[in-house]
């Protein structure tokens, strides 16, 4: 933008004589009137309308006219630059118009063409299942702990109460590492995580563990040497299997939905006493299926029930081997199979599926479970 | 254990509509996992009828000789049956299956014209009647079955039978008595002690016999029985219930053993006396013993091996496996019968030291109840006696070591402060009396458990039975208290946002196993003195191919890689993020075992850390195929060592840490296509194309690329400071420069970035040369600089400053000749 011009000079007025303005105002009409689409209305719309044009230029000497002669010019030029601008707006509309009804037309492409230039990927269900499980109890407060893979022995059995030469020590077909008295063992349960937790922790101790474990069985569809334990442990004052029903009905809640009953069986750990086998109520049937004649439930195998893990009070024993006092503390713990959970929630029914890390299986999963 | 439920029934008086899956319900209820409940018989029909053989005309001129048979079978006209077995005569009693009759098996009998005859039913062997293996001849009936009556009824044919898994606390669980116990407890009703016989007021000793070593066996029972009918048949009933429980009839004075263990849960042994010599004496072994086993392995004893010796020698190894030597045989005709209480602990030694499991050892590894050897033999004696003719010797060898009697006490309302459910003292007085404790005390109790419950040691076994009876059913739930927990620990949300942000950026996770084998390490085409060579080894390996855990994840990967080709996915990317296991530079060390008896002490839990070995964290992922597809857009893109570099950087950038590359060579990758990866001047892993003898030896595919990074060495970032965003416009300066061919570009960028200085926004590398515009030798790196201040708008003398002090830089640092300049 130029400053009013102060010094009066009549030869730079030459652009505001009228037939000048009304040739710029002609040539401008005429060019909107001829632009054929948007992109020549654009062209027209820059060079007779745009900061550069002549009349955009006209406009700008009005300041350099002496005063008497500024209402007349101004009058002129603001006339004809309205009028482009009107016509401009017109022609805009009819072109939109036309471009909607016959170039977008023209324009169409087919929208069915396959576009997969972006590879694909997924977490592994057991991954995510893990973690969604781990999540519910992370929900109500606990925290995640962890615990090496190749533990010492005395983590994995000795604190737990397994006895040396007790039977329960030799039903958990364990890896040991070469040599066989090395005291270290590929863990055989996320169990050992417990007394980790309860060693490096503050009391009160409320914490669930995932992790891979290892037993000397070979793969087939329902067994395999590697899987997958959550474990959760609860340590605090005055805690009865009353909060441990309570927490599993919360998990089976937030795992499953609303109304499902829980199940405790008595059972045996060396390392809860009491211990209990846990079921809840199928999911899918809720129980329906054991009712004569009723259709048959694949996930439950119409059983009604669907076993969910082992669980039980800790042993008083386990916190003494922690150095906790049981007269004070008591707990409860419980160990969920990961595998299991993904197969009846799921329905998976091999686990070599799991194993071997088809991307045709995983894929379907997503990031999420 | 598996229990017919109608021998259970001799010992408890259930309800007489009790089904088998009832009791299973209510056993399961109190803690005896009930695995299933079979029904053999059920589906036999009848008529089923005890025949008599009247005649036998035997058929020649078939394959085999045929026996067509006149059979009485209680109707008004015999029958006529086609027979093919010859182990009956005229005049013996045999099952009868008349038309319209159902086997077992659904198999329906019906009159046909069979071998030119008219058979009207058949005669039936145990096998074909569900109760026995033997299908060798047909079954012959004692004299004393009536013919024509039921045989159905009279075999037992229909049973139901449950089979428990006996969890290894409760032991007395492996016997027919014992779960009759529970059965008697779920329903309320009168139970029979199977082992409450009166015994003789025994005065003399029989077969002299003496415990050496108390700590092996703190009691010993030997009785005798003389003139025993070694021809003498195992009743029918009795094989049945053997058959019934798992067990295959052998001979009577065996089966009479067998079915008292069944019954009363004590493993018995059987000696011929006249293989005997001198005094038997229990102790453990001498070194170099041997001793040759029933299954006529020469077995090399261990000096903790428990032995039963008489004065020649090892003569069986006490509750595992009796001698060859003194076993009773077809002509044994006087019985020694040896009842003893041995130590779990050393039975269970010597079960895994020999790797010799039998039903004996199996229940002495789960204690057995130390008042049953006089009892139990005695009824051993006196079955051979009533079953084989033998007169029992009067007298008992009984040899013990004093055992001080477990007491445990209690406050009353312990089971209550365990179940969070209030019993009261009376109840909990009432349940520990019925299990057979006795109680005595008001708000203490003193709880003395019974002989058959050696595993109620401890306050909450105690609790556990009180509250197993009063039913797990009624304990409530209470909701769960909020804690305040802390959610996730940065490293935890770390490896999180590193997994979907790989298969965000389309790798798929895989889990492999982390066995591998020496294999693998050449494979990988490692060195002789490379570090990952040195891993763990297990003793026990599933596959002596694959005894060692994995040092890097890579081979794990490559082989799922190769399976997903093998099935026909040509472009597959593929993650896993797992540990890797090294042990120390001096291998694997011991790892203590500190005492249970109270915490660890803090240098004790620092040995057992310091026995582990290092276990990282680690993310690697393998690419093949393309990266993008070939489609109608035009081909593919391939994948290259290039996508694998970009996953670190990917990893990377979720640990909000800068990633340095460098050029390297390091096995499995290919030398002229692998980058260090650094962050600052830690070393964090390896990417790019791999190795083609790699790609070889695991039959992926050409190109295949891979990353490897240790995750654990990425500390999680610190929170990011908010960046200051300039609204000032940006200028923008593009230099090509000419380095020597093998210059990294990296180092190009980065003098070009530190000669710019603080104004510089960005660089970004967008075209490489090489050709005859440049020279021999000679590439040209073509770069955008992006300028920008954060308070004005640059002048182009600026931006022209700046750019011209990045261009020195490079040039001092690499050479670096501005392309037409």
């Amino acid at each position: 933008m130029s400053a009013p011009n102060k010094s009066y000079d009549p030869v730079e007025v030459s652009a505001l004589r009228p037939e000048e303005v009304d040739r710029a105002r002609e040539e401008a009409l005429a060019a909107v009137a001829a632009a054929a689409d948007l992109e020549e209305l654009k062209r027209v719309r820059l060079a007779h309308a745009g900061d550069r044009s002549p009349l955009a230029l006209a406009n700008r000497e009005i300041g350099a006219l002496p005063p008497h002669a500024r209402a007349e010019a101004g009058k002129r030029v603001g006339a004809a630059r309205k009028a482009v601008a009107e016509a401009l707006k017109r022609r805009q509309a009819e072109l939109e118009e036309e471009r909607d009804r016959r170039v977008l037309i023209e324009e169409t492409v087919d929208v069915t063409l396959p576009w997969d230039r972006a590879p694909r990927g997924a977490r592994h269900p057991l991954t995510t299942i893990a973690e969604r499980m781990a999540d519910v109890f992370i929900s109500m407060g606990f925290e995640m702990a962890e615990g090496p893979e190749v533990e010492a022995e005395w983590y994995n059995f000795d604190a737990l109460n397994f006895k040396p030469d007790h039977p329960a020590r030799t039903m958990q077909d364990t890896f040991f590492v070469e040599s066989e008295d090395s005291g270290l063992v590929l863990r055989t349960h996320t169990s050992p995580v417990q007394v980790r937790a309860l060693l490096s922790r503050p009391l009160p101790v409320y914490v669930v563990a995932p992790g891979r474990t290892f037993r000397t069985d070979e793969l087939d569809a329902t067994h395999t040497p590697v899987f997958h334990q959550l474990e959760g442990l609860a340590v605090d004052e005055g805690l009865t299997m009353a909060d441990l029903r309570g927490a599993i009905a919360a998990f089976v809640e937030g795992m499953f939905g609303e109304g499902l009953n829980v199940r405790l069986r008595p059972s045996y750990f060396p390392f809860t006493e009491p211990s209990a086998e846990v079921d809840m109520q199928c999911f899918v049937c809720r129980g329906a299926s054991v009712e004569a004649g009723a259709p048959p439930c694949r996930t439950c195998g119409s059983e009604g029930w669907i076993e969910l893990g082992g669980c039980g009070m800790v042993n008083p024993r386990v916190l003494v081997a922690a150095g906790i006092d049981p007269e004070r503390y008591s707990g409860w713990a419980f160990g969920l199979g990961v595998e299991r959970t993904l197969m009846f929630r799921h329905g998976v029914e091999d686990m070599h599926d799991m194993v071997e890390g088809d991307v045709r299986f995983t894929l379907p999963f997503g990031m999420e479970i | 254990m598996r229990v017919p439920l109608s021998w259970l029934r001799e010992h408890v008086e259930l309800p007489a509509d009790v089904t088998g899956r009832d009791l299973a319900a209510k056993l399961i209820a109190v803690g005896l996992e009930v695995e299933k409940v079979e029904s053999p018989g059920h589906d036999v029909t009848g008529p089923l009828v005890v025949g008599r053989v009247l005649a036998i005309e035997e058929l020649t001129g078939f394959k085999k000789p045929i026996r067509y048979c006149r059979v009485e079978v209680g109707e008004p006209e015999p029958r006529n049956i086609i027979c093919g077995a010859r182990n009956f005569a005229e005049g013996d009693k045999v099952v009868v299956a008349l038309p319209g009759s159902v086997l077992p098996g659904g198999f329906a009998i019906g009159a046909r014209k069979t071998y030119g005859k008219m058979s009207e039913g058949m005669m039936c062997s145990v096998s074909e009647l569900g109760i026995g293996d033997d299908h060798s001849g047909i079954l012959v009936l004692p004299d004393d079955a009536e013919v024509g009556a039921d045989a159905i009824e009279l075999l037992g044919l229909r049973d139901e039978v449950l089979d428990i898994a006996v969890t290894p606390d409760r032991g007395y669980a492996l016997s027919v008595r014992g779960v009759a116990r529970e059965a008697a407890l779920a329903y309320g009703a009168p139970f029979t002690d199977p082992a409450a016989v009166p015994l003789p007021a025994d005065t003399e000793r029989s077969y002299p016999a003496s415990i050496a070593d108390p700590t092996a066996c703190d009691r010993f029972v030997l009785r005798e029985v003389r003139g025993f009918d070694p021809s003498a048949q195992t009743p029918l009933w009795m094989r049945v219930r053997l058959y019934r429980a798992g067990m295959r009839p052998v001979s009577l004075a065996v089966d009479v053993t067998n079915y008292l263990m069944l019954e009363l849960g004590q493993p018995l042994h059987a000696f011929d006396r006249g293989k005997l010599t001198g005094e038997i004496v229990v102790r453990r072994a001498r070194p170099g013993e041997k001793l040759e086993t029933l299954d006529h392995v020469v077995r090399t004893l261990d000096p903790e091996d428990i032995l039963i010796t008489d004065e020649s020698g090892p003569i069986s190894m006490a509750g595992v496996m009796g001698g060859l030597h003194t076993e009773i045989d077809e002509k044994s005709t006087d019985i020694v019968i040896e009842a003893a209480h041995f130590d779990p602990v050393g039975i269970a030694r010597a079960v895994r030291r020999h790797r010799l499991h039998s039903e004996a050892s199996y229940r002495f590894e789960r204690n057995v109840d130390r008042e049953l050897p006089l009892r139990a033999s005695y009824r051993a004696v006196q079955m051979l006696a009533e079953l084989g003719g033998a007169e029992i010797v009067p007298g008992v060898t009984h040899a013990e070591a004093p055992v001080e009697p477990v007491t445990i006490t209690i406050p009353a309302d312990h089971p209550d402060k365990v179940a969070g459910v209030t019993y009261g003292r009376d109840t909990v007085v009432r349940r520990l009396t019925e299990i057979g404790c006795t109680v005595t005390g008001d708000e203490e109790l003193t709880v003395t458990p019974p002989s058959w419950r050696p595993d109620l040691v401890d306050p909450n076994d105690l609790a556990e039975e009180v509250i197993r009876l009063e039913g797990y059913e009624n304990i409530p739930a209470r909701p769960p208290r909020p804690i305040a927990g802390q959610g996730l620990t940065p490293a935890q949300r770390q490896r999180r946002r590193v997994g979907r942000a790989l298969a965000a950026a389309g790798y798929v996770e895989a889990l492999s196993y982390p066995f591998v084998g020496a294999k693998d390490f050449d494979d990988l085409q490692l060195d002789a003195d490379d570090d990952r060579r040195r891993a763990l080894r297990l003793a026990n390996p599933l596959s002596e191919d694959e005894p060692l855990l994995r040092t890097t994840l890579l081979p794990g990967l490559l082989k799922t890689l190769a399976r997903n080709v093998g099935r026909g996915q040509a472009n597959v990317g593929l993650y896993e993020m797992g540990l890797v296991y090294r042990p120390g530079p001096d291998g694997v060390r011991r790892a203590p075992r500190p005492p249970v008896d109270r915490g660890p002490t803090a240098e004790e839990v620092a040995s057992l850390e310091a026995a582990l070995p290092d276990q990282p964290l680690r993310v690697a992922v393998v690419l093949a195929g393309n990266r993008e597809p070939a489609g109608w857009w035009g081909p593919g893109r391939p994948a290259s060592w290039a996508d694998a570099i970009e996953a670190a950087r990917t990893v990377a950038r979720e640990a909000g840490v800068e990633l340095t590359v460098k050029a390297d060579q390091h096995a499995p990758w290919h030398p002229g296509r692998c980058a260090a990866l650094y962050v600052g001047d830690l070393l964090i892993g390896h990417a790019g194309e791999l190795h083609p003898r790699v790609v070889q030896a695991y039959g992926v595919p050409p190109r295949t690329a891979a990353m490897e990074l240790e995750l654990s060495r990425l500390a999680p970032s610190d929170a990011v400071r908010a960046p200051r965003v300039s609204t000032y416009p940006v200028a923008t300066q593009d230099v090509a420069l000419i380095v020597d061919a093998d210059r990294p570009a990296a180092e190009v960028e980065a003098a070009l970035r530190e000669g710019a200085g603080e104004l510089l926004e960005s660089i970004r590398l967008f075209d490489v040369y090489t050709g005859d515009q440049v020279g021999e030798g000679r590439k040209s790196l073509a770069f955008t600089l992006r300028f920008r201040a954060p308070d004005r708008t640059l002048t182009a003398e600026e931006a022209g400053r700046a750019r011209d002090a990045a261009v020195a830089k490079a040039a001092e640092r690499t050479g670096a000749v501005l392309r037409g300049g």
